[in-house]
């Protein structure tokens, strides 16, 4: 008798302290930082009345985290900010298929996995960023262009720690094979004006400081410095043109954020709608305009910034296959000494 | 007799049973050494590999160099001189400790890079293009040693201040007499009595620099944390990130070997007989040459870039948000401050059940847990996950047989894994505190306590708690400050719906919307203040209970 109380007072703290649910609710975890995504996630709620619990983090953090929390994580969806991170979670078996109509339709195939284990929400491209007073864009063509030796010196990008250079490399380790793409990358890290240090932001900023005359950064940076609270910063924006590379040939290159549905996902059916719902056309049009990313939908009008930096041809490689190669263009930027 | 023996050894077993727990993330760490993938080590030694090794112990140095010359001059003046303007300074000077070392970081960035005020005045004042003057890099390793220093300063004058003002007048009476000049007697007498405490706080300072992940992620200087973040993130490669996580913890062992060994010849109960040394009236202008040099740090440490990151709060910042931050601001303070008196307790165990029977397996568990210090949040994120992780699935299993119920997750995802997180992250702080505190209680105590017939219960409550109260604040304090500030393994681990204060503040700064994050770092600092100004009550206590 005593047992069976103890036992029920073990029972009663279990109910008390763990985190069960029974309202419809949808547990996110999401790289993308809260601000740039809890807006769009409370008008989700507030539409259809399924509240939306969320941790924001690293990605792999957060990946490590499901995966320890195994069959009892609360992981419904995971959001990232990078296809890398996607393909990974596929791989640690942490995901699940969601052969939604929706996506099938609306979502370009490039840009979702194959079977369907996540796909893009919106796309981020990668261009070059010129000093409009210094450079002339005539004398810009190729990412290959780049490390000719008249670019000594002149160009700034971000560290290969960087996830976005990471995608980069590895979509050119795709198109161009694994040699080719170490001869460009030392003949790059030959011509950088100064040791990777900083964010996109600062890459822009030492363009305008004439630290170098190039940048590689992603355009929602350069958007959102032209749409600063403070008149400097928009100033400093103001000086620094886009250049869409490699436009003959295999387009820029672009990343994705996106979505995934955990293996284990105990609100499978408001995970689906929460995944839907991104796809609108309002998700997609806010995105747009806050954030100025691309939206992945064809036919949603974007942000008149993002109007401005022109129309181009994205790099249509198959984002699973760069995801699967990350490893090997670290390790080969680590090969060209690009810190 | 026997029964004595037996409490004796009853704090023993839970000090020991504490450790093992402590220890699970370390050696889900220690683990990983047991598969060996010579690949990619051969690959990170012929690239990056000397870089990290070489730019870790640069940092570590300069950090440990640079926090003990600001924190011993600083103690050195404030405990010896009465000067004007000395009690503000006092409290003063620990103000940076209220400031993360990726804040500052940022906040001087914004101030002193190209399109920052001072460049600006120097190219509208002398009429200079972009190129035509030289300007130091903030974002170097250069810098990141002189920012890390001017924010750790405070852990080596914390103890520095203890030792000194514990130090008798009679010292300095009988060096006068001598006639030794007061920098000699600072040289030969003063300092070498005090280094193990000044050694300490440069550990200390040291190992908080080996952890740091954020300033010099974004000044461009690869490091051992850097390294783990890119070998895992990048790579995905968890086992070869645990491993070069190893390899820091084998460093920080070799560095707290070394600082014990320092310490081992100087063993002493500092009995105080005689006056402790008595401050020095200085006026005129060696008084104001005294009080602008103790402003310095402060100044830079925490004065300018406070008022940088306050005039962005206020010009720029969304202040709709506001409404917000009392929610953040009393999670942060819930987490701190529970964490704090956790990690502080366990702290006091360790020490106590050390004191009770001093035996290598609790020294040994002590240096283990001290370990935590030196490793970057995530990275103990991850090792807290996994045995949690497990747990619950062992949890579920046996709930699921005894009652056909499963909880789900109770340990992981919830504040239970925060907290035993910052246990392990904060150990070293707390038993720094705790160590010396409780060394500096005479045996002849414990015997006295003994003869009274005291159980070692009745004695810790009654002599060493009661003894060790302004150890044991400073180090709650401390821990507290330090929780407020940790960021990396708040954020993996933190449940749903749950923001701090530093969890706003790096989103911002980290999605490079710096002035965007302003907002949340002054709250951070201002919600530090508090706690460091009753710690220098504290000290102050201490002080004054000496003399």
């Amino acid at each position: 008798m005593t047992i069976s109380i103890s036992r029920l007072f073990v029972l009663f703290s279990l109910v008390i302290f763990s985190a069960h649910s029974v309202s419809a609710e949808v547990n996110v975890y999401s790289a993308r930082k809260e601000a740039l995504i809890k807006p769009i996630l409370d008008d989700f709620s507030n539409q259809t009345g399924i509240k939306v619990n969320l941790i924001t983090g690293d990605a792999d953090a957060l990946i490590s985290r499901i995966k320890s929390e195994g069959q009892f994580s609360p992981a419904d969806v995971l959001i990232s900010a990078d296809v890398g991170r996607l393909v990974r979670a596929k791989q640690l078996g942490i995901t699940q298929a969601n052969a939604d109509e929706v996506i099938i339709t609306n979502v370009p195939a490039y840009l979702r996995d194959e079977e369907l284990h996540w796909t893009a929400l919106t796309l981020r491209a990668r261009p070059i960023m010129y000093a409009k007073d210094r450079v002339d864009p005539a004398s810009l063509s190729t990412m290959q262009a780049l490390t000719n030796k008249e670019w000594k010196n002149r160009i700034c990008i971000r560290s290969s720690n960087n996830i976005y250079n990471q995608s980069m490399i590895s979509g050119m380790i795709q198109t161009q094979g694994e040699a080719k793409t170490l001869d460009w990358a030392k003949g790059l890290v030959a011509n950088f004006a100064r040791t990777p240090k900083g964010g996109d932001r600062d890459q822009i900023k030492a363009v305008v400081a004439g630290e170098c005359d190039v940048a590689i950064a992603n355009t929602y940076y350069l958007a959102g410095m032209l749409n600063a609270d403070d008149e400097a910063t928009r100033k400093t924006a103001q000086q620094v043109a886009v250049f869409w590379p490699d436009q003959d040939t295999i387009g820029t290159h672009v990343n994705i954020s996106g979505v995934s549905i955990a293996k284990y996902a105990s609100n499978l059916d408001a995970a689906k709608t929460l995944i839907r719902f991104m796809l609108t056309d309002e998700a997609q049009v806010w995105y747009a305009e806050t954030n100025h990313e691309y939206p992945v939908k064809a036919g949603i009008k974007w942000s008149q910034t993002l109007q401005d930096m022109g129309t181009f041809k994205a790099q249509e490689v198959s984002l699973a296959k760069v995801g699967e190669t990350n490893a090997k263009a670290l390790m080969l930027m680590d090969k060209a000494g690009w810190r | 007799m026997i029964k004595t023996a037996l409490k004796g050894s009853a704090f023993t077993i839970y000090s020991v049973l504490a450790g093992l727990l402590l220890g699970l993330p370390l050696f889900v760490i220690f683990f990983s050494f047991f598969s060996w993938d010579t690949a990619i080590w051969q690959h990170l030694a012929a690239t990056v590999l000397p870089k990290y090794i070489s730019n870790s112990l640069m940092l570590a140095f300069g950090v440990g160099f640079g926090a003990t010359i600001l924190g011993t001059c600083l103690a050195w003046l404030i405990v010896n001189y009465n000067f004007y303007g000395r009690r503000l300074i006092q409290w003063m000077v620990l103000l940076p400790l209220a400031m993360p070392a990726y804040i500052i970081a940022y906040t001087y960035t914004g101030l002193l890079d190209f399109a920052g005020p001072l460049q600006t005045f120097i190219r509208g004042t002398f009429d200079l293009g972009a190129q035509d003057y030289w300007f130091p890099e903030v974002r170097s390793l250069s810098g990141a040693i002189i920012l890390m220093s001017l924010v750790l300063y405070p852990y080596v004058y914390i103890l520095a201040r203890t030792a000194f003002s514990e130090q008798s007048q009679k010292y300095r009476e009988v060096s006068e007499l001598a006639g030794v000049s007061p920098l000699k007697h600072f040289f030969k007498v003063a300092l070498p009595l005090a280094r193990p405490a000044i050694m300490t706080g440069a550990a200390l300072a040291m190992m908080e620099a080996l952890a740091d992940f954020g300033t010099v992620e974004y000044f461009g200087v690869s490091t051992f944390t850097t390294g783990i973040y890119r070998t895992w993130f990048g790579m995905g490669d968890i086992k070869a990130a645990s491993q070069l996580s190893g390899f820091l913890c084998l460093f920080v062992f070799i560095l707290i070997m070394v600082e014990k060994m320092s310490r081992r010849d100087s063993q002493n109960y500092s009995s105080r007989q005689g006056k402790s040394a008595q401050a020095k009236q200085v006026n005129g202008i060696n008084g104001i040459l005294i009080f602008v040099l103790c402003s310095l740090p402060v100044a830079f440490g925490f004065i300018i870039p406070f008022v940088q990151l306050a005039t962005w709060a206020l010009s720029f910042s969304d202040l709709s948000n506001l409404a917000d931050y009392p929610e953040y601001a009393m999670n942060s303070a819930m987490l701190a401050s529970i964490g704090a008196i956790v990690v502080v307790a366990m702290a006091l165990l360790f020490s106590y059940a050390k004191r009770l029977h001093p035996s290598k397996t609790v020294s040994g568990f002590i240096q283990l847990v001290s370990l935590g210090y030196a490793l970057p949040g995530t990275v103990i994120a991850i090792g807290v996950l996994v045995p949690l992780g497990w747990l619950d699935i062992k949890l579920n299993v046996m709930t699921n047989v005894w009652f056909d119920f499963q909880p789900g997750l109770v340990f992981s995802g919830t504040v239970f894994a925060l907290i035993f997180a910052y246990a392990i992250r904060f150990m070293s702080v707390a038993l720094n505190n705790t160590e010396a505190g409780i060394q500096r209680i005479k045996p002849s105590m414990d015997e006295a306590s003994k003869v009274l017939g005291d159980s070692p219960t009745q004695r810790l409550l009654r002599i060493h708690i009661p003894l060790l109260k302004a150890s044991l604040l400073s180090a709650t304090l401390l821990v507290f400050v330090d929780i407020l500030k940790e960021l990396p393994a708040t954020l993996v681990l933190r449940p749903f719906n749950f923001n701090t204060l530093a969890v706003k503040a790096f989103e911002l700064a980290s999605d490079e919307r710096l002035i965007d994050a302003a907002l949340p770092s002054i709250t951070i600092v201002l919600v530090g203040i508090l706690p460091v100004i009753i710690l220098t009550k504290t000290l102050d206590g201490i002080e004054r209970k000496y003399a």
